[in-house]
């Protein structure tokens, strides 16, 4: 039980570090152009498809994954300098609405491109086996290696905004970005590098996934939706927000999916637990999220300054 | 731009008459005719083309009352829910769970369909509506997914594969086995969903609610209580949803999840947006222009949704006020 319990406390940390680079990049552009992207997922699976391109052309992972990532970056880059810097100044409503077609676009074209079928990514000999992490404890290299690279990007990010000029920059453009520009810094470009930057985020999100679920078409349509709860429960606008909300999250659903129904056993009927325990696991986070608006509507870390 | 403004704030304040400006009275009723018309038209004369049946239309129609009850709260509460499609899901499942069962009388499917998605609008607005701007409509849409994976889990009524409703609801009175009986109902709700949108925003009720679109705060400090109106506008518009929801069941008599993913929030929110919020007839338009887009283009090509995309990108960017904006100012730029 224990044994079964770490594991699936690290396949829920998994999931987390991979809801924080989602949320992450919505997040940063939320906080900074006031924009919701709902195309946010579609960065995800276009980040998928150039790392399974490029795993077949150069046969290698871990290359693609290096190469993928600026290809990512330029497609974020086109995005925003030929559609969505146009929308900053409408409303909400209008930002959904726009990236929701996106959505479509976005869909169809790596239909067209790819073709409707998923496509697995080899891994390399080194990345497929299993590591034994303590006695008796045995679990696959490559979620390992997810894991350590999210967390390296999330100490990469605290570094960036916290340490860089460039982060100063990112986090004056959140509090008063009219400000900014008064003081002479070319806003237009800080926004399109905030919004590549989030693409980036994404797009490896989904290039570390790909090896274990396949890229696919629509990949990205559900998981933005749990990465929206993340940030709603950690406070929009906030990276530790974020952080933290995804870890919670990523571990939330991974235990309860495995674990609820024999919890409720211990207090309903074996017969009811196993009905009830599916229904209520897949609603978890949800009822999370309305738990903690119903106390914070601002959700756990709100950013200081808006 | 001082004139703009005053013009669009005179625009807001204005009641909203059952259609509009003359020209665009004549147009809205024309338009309402030919909806009801043409199929029948196109039945008993014996035409089949997919376009005008009276299957197609019936669709339409059902959507075309989820979009007037998202339109209660979005175009007159500035509710920007995203995550509507829910209550379709919910007055589908309505029909097809007793169904399944063996209760067939439409005399529970519809009451039970309204009141469990008003019940559901009830427990999710009353979170969703303590908070504003992007939390809310992401709320909307969180919880909204969290239906579909509800239904998804329940493995006993088909859960990903769906639920195949065998016999339409049971009415002592009518038949709506028969398509031509269920396509008046439908536009029977259709007209009677417009109708209620039209008195509830020119009620007392309605002004409160409007008037928390245009400032919230102002009605706060008036003394009005604004998160039980815009609550109770939100139950109303769930459970009208409801109804569409239960139509569409019947309609289709196959339900899944599907029917409540959050694509369906956002089709129904640019049906909305498309035909021109606020304005009574304006989801009608949107629902019947968006379908049919929809369904011209995918006889077209398998990558229907590449041009369709680019179009509602495109109207989000340049078309200001929807096409009843379009209509009511006689295509006028202004």
């Amino acid at each position: 039980m224990s044994t079964l319990f770490f594991i699936q406390f690290l396949n829920g940390l998994q999931l987390g570090v991979l809801l924080f680079l989602l949320a992450a990049g919505l997040t940063l552009v939320f906080g900074i152009m006031d924009f919701v992207n709902l195309a946010h997922g579609s960065l995800y699976m276009v980040g998928a498809f150039f790392c399974a391109t490029l795993t077949f052309w150069t046969g290698s992972f871990v290359w693609a994954v290096l190469l993928a990532i600026p290809l990512t970056a330029l497609v974020g880059l086109a995005l925003e300098m030929g559609v969505i810097r146009h929308l900053y100044q409408r409303d909400h409503l209008d930002h959904v609405l726009a990236t929701f077609g996106f959505i479509l676009i976005a869909d169809t074209l790596v239909h067209l491109i790819w073709g409707p079928e998923g496509i697995a990514i080899p891994l390399p000999e080194y990345l497929q086996g299993q590591v034994q992490i303590l006695p008796g404890v045995i679990f696959p290299t490559f979620r390992l290696v997810i894991i350590s690279c999210g967390l390296l990007v999330a100490f990469g990010l605290y570094w960036l905004i916290g340490r860089t000029r460039l982060g100063m920059l990112i986090r004056a453009g959140a509090s008063n970005r009219t400000m900014v520009s008064a003081l002479g810094i070319d806003i237009k470009t800080l926004f399109t590098a905030v919004f590549a930057l989030g693409a980036v985020l994404a797009g490896l999100a989904g290039m570390l996934i790909a090896p274990i679920t396949e890229a696919t078409i629509g990949m990205g349509n559900d998981i933005i939706i749990t990465a929206f709860v993340v940030i709603i429960v950690g406070g929009i606008g906030s990276m530790k927000g974020a952080f933290i909300g995804a870890l919670i999250i990523g571990l939330i659903d991974t235990l309860g999916r495995s674990f609820l129904d024999d919890i409720l056993k211990i207090f309903i009927p074996v017969n009811a637990a196993e009905t009830a325990g599916p229904a209520i696991s897949s609603m978890l986070i949800y009822l999370i999220m309305a738990g903690v608006l119903a106390f914070r509507p601002q959700g756990l870390f709100p950013p200081k300054v808006r | 731009m001082t004139d703009t403004t005053s013009a669009q704030l005179n625009q807001h304040l204005r009641t909203p008459d059952l259609f509009g400006s003359a020209s665009g009275r004549i147009i809205t009723l024309v338009f309402m005719v030919i909806l009801l018309c043409v199929p029948l038209a196109a039945h008993f004369l014996g035409v089949r083309l997919q376009l005008v049946s009276l299957d197609f239309i019936t669709r339409i129609l059902c959507l075309a009352i989820a979009a007037v009850s998202l339109n209660l709260i979005l175009g007159f509460g500035g509710m920007i829910s995203f995550g509507h499609a829910a209550y379709i899901g919910i007055g589908a499942y309505c029909v097809g769970i007793p169904a399944y069962h063996g209760y067939e009388s439409g005399w529970l499917h519809f009451p039970l369909a309204i009141f469990a998605s008003a019940a559901f609008a009830l427990v999710t607005g009353a979170v969703s509506l303590r908070t504003k701007g992007v939390y809310f409509i992401m709320i909307t849409m969180a919880f909204a997914q969290m239906g579909y994976y509800f239904f998804l889990s329940l493995d006993e009524y088909g859960g990903d594969d769906g639920l195949t409703i065998y016999s339409r609801s049971m009415f002592n009175i009518i038949n709506i086995e028969n398509k031509l009986v269920l396509f008046l109902v439908t536009y029977a709700c259709l007209v009677a969903s417009i109708y209620a949108v039209y008195r509830i925003v020119n009620s007392r009720f309605g002004m409160v609610v409007r008037g928390c679109q245009s400032n919230e705060a102002r009605m706060k400090a008036l003394g009005y209580n604004t998160y039980a109106y815009k609550l109770t506008a939100y139950v109303i518009a769930g459970g009208m949803c409801g109804l569409a929801g239960a139509l569409l069941g019947n309609f289709t008599t196959f339900i899944s999840p599907d029917m409540m993913g959050w694509s369906r929030s956002g089709e129904l929110m640019f049906m909305v947006i498309l035909g021109g919020t606020g304005s009574l007839f304006g989801p009608v338009f949107g629902a019947v222009t968006f379908v049919f887009i929809e369904e011209l283009l995918s006889t077209f090509t398998t990558y229907w949704a590449l041009p369709f995309g680019v179009l509602l990108v495109l109207s989000v960017l340049f078309i200001k006020g929807g096409l009843n904006g379009l209509i009511q100012r006689g295509w006028r730029r202004d």
